[in-house]
């Protein structure tokens, strides 16, 4: 019943387990409706008998009998003992033949062809051989078995996007791998679930499956060196970006800014949303963000700036062309 | 049957006050009497319930739309760790430890419990704990890092107010009271039981707080060690967890070695609660008193095998989470046997639908949907999916609710008679009870989808996706029912002791012995009693020609 209500609610909803868009997920959204089954049975008998004996051995007022001093029955003992001893041993089996389908264990993993970063509160994303890095966005080919290199800049933080298969934390000194292969071109949500800091919250991103070509053709774009300013307006913010800190902890490709802290934003303004999914990539949102950021992203690394309006206006101009 | 026996005397409370004539503020401080040391220990509980209730309504308040400002993410992450570490080391800790002190001495024949200094010592070390606890709300910040409260992120680097320094003093106090009541509960059941109640005759709420002394001594140290090493490491940079190689993970390891028994130790007194409530309601003895008893011991020795299945994420590859899947769904076998030993033991009898008896009901469902969704953490590929979801919130809060919560409530039902001498009232009671029941299940129920639904546990806002907003409303509703249920019952203790109906000695038609003492008992619980021949002292007395016959 849970499980078919669940269906119901989840089928168009893109960050859900059971809505499984890859062959991983697949496997484990299948045991879950196992274990449903299984675990409904349970709850209905034991709601079941709790019931009926309520019922039927409910005190009646007049007459207060004293009942049978029953002491225990063995029989009855190991009924309860094998019964979930055999369906305990069916979700064993389960558990391990879908834990060896869902994550083989090579003696070496090949190279990766992304790796990926947890940073209090963003993910970087690196494709090492086509020497591209972003951030909260992560395209992958579908249809091809891909393979995640997880690692942590800081603290634990925790990979999930529940419709392409498990969680796998992220955590400082240790490199974690994950297998994936996706069923279908979409995009698909995902969090940070693991507690991770002030703006945990605010940790999510998006898997950008598209076919093959399409995505080769976007790691070809991604690695060009960012645009030139088109406009004065723009050419005045590249400037300001230069002439400030910016380029000390972000990196700006093709340009003198070359930092590792925060998000590369060589081609920050092609991808939809900031900041971890708190708003879309717009002008007005760069604006406002560089006016006040530790009023929308409180706790993040950005410091407070005391821009002036002029400069706010040639600095998000000049963010927002980056495509 | 006849033959009385005299139970030795109870040692003058020091400084030598009795109980029954000045009850002044200092003779309560200064006091070593086992049921007033208990008493305070169920005051302190019901303090903390209060505050780690309102941190919860406030947390629920700014879940109830998407995207709300009510709090900043630095308040709600103090509250949420606030919230846990109150409920579970300074509610449930202190309600449980306050019905054993109370009753073990009166349920095996005794008068005090073996080291009554100690017990003082013990329950002020509780109290001083929760205050230096609190007190990190004064000095520059609570802990914000979750109860559980992972390295790195417990180190200066990334939490440099106080608070984490103040959560490691004040849980290592609260540890070191946990452990001296142990040994004393262990002692006293070993040493000063009344003449004829051999070990296999102890009443189940015994001998599940007496499993659960030993449980307490294996797994609190695994935690202090732990604590230690933490402050170490934030005031003297001694990197135990930022070492690379796996010190985050070491914290981890540590923690969950006695974060896993810790489930055990909140909820294996509450079953005994359950063991007692039934058979006097149901009017029968207990079905299968040897494997309730056993399943005891198998869940005791199981826990601590257990608690890698909290980090099944963190990549450990086949070998290890199998193994830690297979003994976590072996913990399902013992927990099974004891719920249907207490079906069976309803079965047949003559039922009496108390509230504390409603609590033990409502307890055998809504713990058997903890129970279950307990087993999908022990399979590792729906761990991988739901773990540090709303669904693990669900969880937990039916374990801890349903299950321990449930079984304190039921037994302050059954047993406020003996405390004050006074009934709480049925009427209002059964009020409180399905308001309660309500409120819990709507809103904890509907968290197991948002779970589903891909939301993150420990998030202070979440985006308007499809359904969230409508089922965290609903929850966050509910939540509020609970916070009205439990006013009403703190009005109902009010006015219980002010005009309640006096119950006399043995209210329900109790089976052990601590309905034959007084209500309140005095100073010294017995003078004389029969000698036990049976698990049921007091049926025997009541029953002469169907005595039981162990």
């Amino acid at each position: 019943m849970l499980t078919l209500l669940n269906i119901c609610l989840t089928r168009r909803l893109l960050q859900s387990m059971l809505n499984p868009s890859s062959e991983q997920a697949d496997r484990i959204a299948r045991l879950f409706n196992y274990f449903n089954v299984a675990a409904g049975g349970m709850v209905l008998l034991v709601s079941g008998l709790t019931l009926y004996i309520c019922i039927r051995f409910r005190s009646k007022k007049t007459t207060r009998h004293i009942p049978e001093q029953t002491k225990g029955n063995n029989k009855v003992e190991a009924l309860m003992i094998t019964v979930p001893g055999i369906l305990l041993a069916f979700f064993f089996y389960q558990t391990v033949s879908v834990m060896h389908s869902v994550a083989p264990e090579p003696d070496h993993f090949p190279p990766p062809d992304v790796i990926i970063t947890g940073h209090q509160f963003w993910w970087e994303v690196r494709y090492s051989a086509a020497g591209v890095t972003s951030a909260n966005e992560i395209h992958l080919p579908a249809g091809k078995r891909v393979l995640l290199e997880l690692k942590s800049a800081d603290v634990i933080h925790d990979w999930w996007v529940p419709a392409l298969r498990n969680k796998m934390d992220l955590i400082p000194g240790k490199i974690n791998h994950l297998w994936l292969n996706i069923n279908k071109a979409d995009t698909y949500a995902g969090v940070c679930s693991e507690f991770c800091g002030a703006q945990h919250a605010w940790m999510r991103m998006n898997v950008m499956a598209t076919d093959s070509t399409s995505y080769r053709h976007w790691l070809q774009e991604e690695a060009a060196t960012a645009l030139h300013p088109a406009d004065s307006l723009s050419a005045k913010g590249s400037v300001i970006f230069a002439a400030k800190t910016c380029g000390g902890c972000h990196n700006i490709s093709g340009t003198a800014s070359t930092g590792q802290v925060g998000p590369d934003l060589t081609h920050f303004a092609s991808r939809e949303k900031m900041l971890g999914g708190i708003m879309p990539v717009t002008e007005e949102n760069i604006y406002r963000w560089l006016s006040h950021p530790q009023e929308i992203k409180p706790g993040s690394k950005m410091p407070n700036f005391i821009f002036s309006n002029d400069t706010l206006k040639a600095l998000s101009h000049y963010l927002g062309q980056l495509k | 049957m006849t033959d009385n026996i005299k139970i030795p005397e109870t040692k003058q409370a020091i400084p030598g006050l009795s109980i029954n004539n000045n009850r002044g503020l200092l003779q309560w401080i200064t006091t070593v009497d086992h049921k007033q040391i208990g008493i305070m220990y169920l005051v302190v509980a019901v303090i903390f319930f209060l505050v780690g209730g309102l941190f919860a309504l406030l947390m629920r308040i700014q879940l109830a739309i998407p995207n709300n400002h009510f709090l900043s993410p630095e308040t709600y992450n103090q509250l949420f760790t606030m919230h846990g570490t109150t409920m579970i080391f300074f509610v449930m800790m202190p309600a449980i430890f306050g019905f054993s002190v109370y009753f073990i001495p009166l349920m095996i024949g005794a008068n005090e419990m073996a080291f009554p200094r100690l017990n003082a010592f013990s329950l002020w070390m509780t109290f001083f704990g929760g205050f230096v606890l609190y007190f990190s709300f004064a000095a520059g910040g609570a802990p914000d890092a979750g109860w559980f409260n992972y390295a790195p992120l417990n180190e200066k680097n990334y939490s440099s107010s106080p608070g984490i320094d103040y959560y490691c003093m004040g849980l290592f106090l609260a540890g070191i009271g946990s452990i001296t009541t142990a040994i004393n509960i262990i002692v006293t059941v070993l040493h000063y039981r009344i003449q004829g109640m051999s070990l296999t005759k102890l009443p189940l709420f015994v001998w599940m707080v007496f499993v659960n002394a030993f449980l307490i001594l294996g797994a609190l140290p695994s935690l202090n060690a732990a604590l230690a090493m933490l402050l170490l490491d934030r005031q003297f940079d001694a990197h135990f967890f930022t070492a690379p190689g796996g010190g985050a993970l070491l914290w981890q390891h540590l923690f969950w070695l006695f974060g896993h028994p810790e489930v055990y130790i909140l909820i294996l007194p509450a079953f005994g609660i359950y063991s007692e409530v039934f058979q006097v309601f149901s009017g029968k003895r207990i079905f299968g008193y040897s494997f309730v008893a056993l399943s005891a011991v198998a869940i005791a020795l199981l826990s601590f095998g257990v608690w890698m299945h909290h980090m099944f994420a963190v990549g450990s590859g086949t070998a290890v989470n199998s193994f830690f899947s297979a003994s976590s769904m072996l913990i399902g076998i013992p927990t099974g046997i004891k719920i249907f030993n207490w079906l069976a033991t309803m079965y047949g009898g003559n039922i009496r639908f108390t509230v504390s008896m409603m609590f033990a009901i409502a307890f055998l469902v809504e713990f058997t949907i903890g129970g279950l969704t307990g087993i999908a953490f022990s399979i590792v590929p729906l761990d991988w999916q739901l773990t540090d979801t709303y669904y693990v919130v669900a969880h937990i809060h039916y374990v801890f609710i349903g299950g321990s919560l449930f079984g304190i409530f039921s037994g302050l039902f059954y047993w406020f008679p003996k405390l004050t001498g006074r009934l709480l009232s049925e009427k209002a009671g059964k009020w409180f009870f399905w308001l309660f029941v309500i409120g819990f299940n709507g809103t904890f129920f509907i968290q197991h989808i948002l779970g589903i639904l891909g939301m993150p546990r420990r998030v202070y806002t979440y985006p308007d996706l499809p359904w969230y907003g409508f089922f965290n409303f609903i929850s966050s509703a509910s939540a509020m029912l609970m916070g009205i249920a439990f006013l009403l019952l703190l009005w109902m203790i009010h006015s219980a002791r002010k005009h309640g109906t006096a119950s006399g000695s043995d209210p329900w038609d109790g089976f052990t012995l601590e309905w034959m003492a007084a209500s309140p008992p005095g100073n010294q619980n017995f003078d004389r009693l029969p000698v036990v021949h049976s698990r049921r002292p007091l049926w025997d007395l009541k029953h002469p020609d169907n005595a039981d016959d162990e």
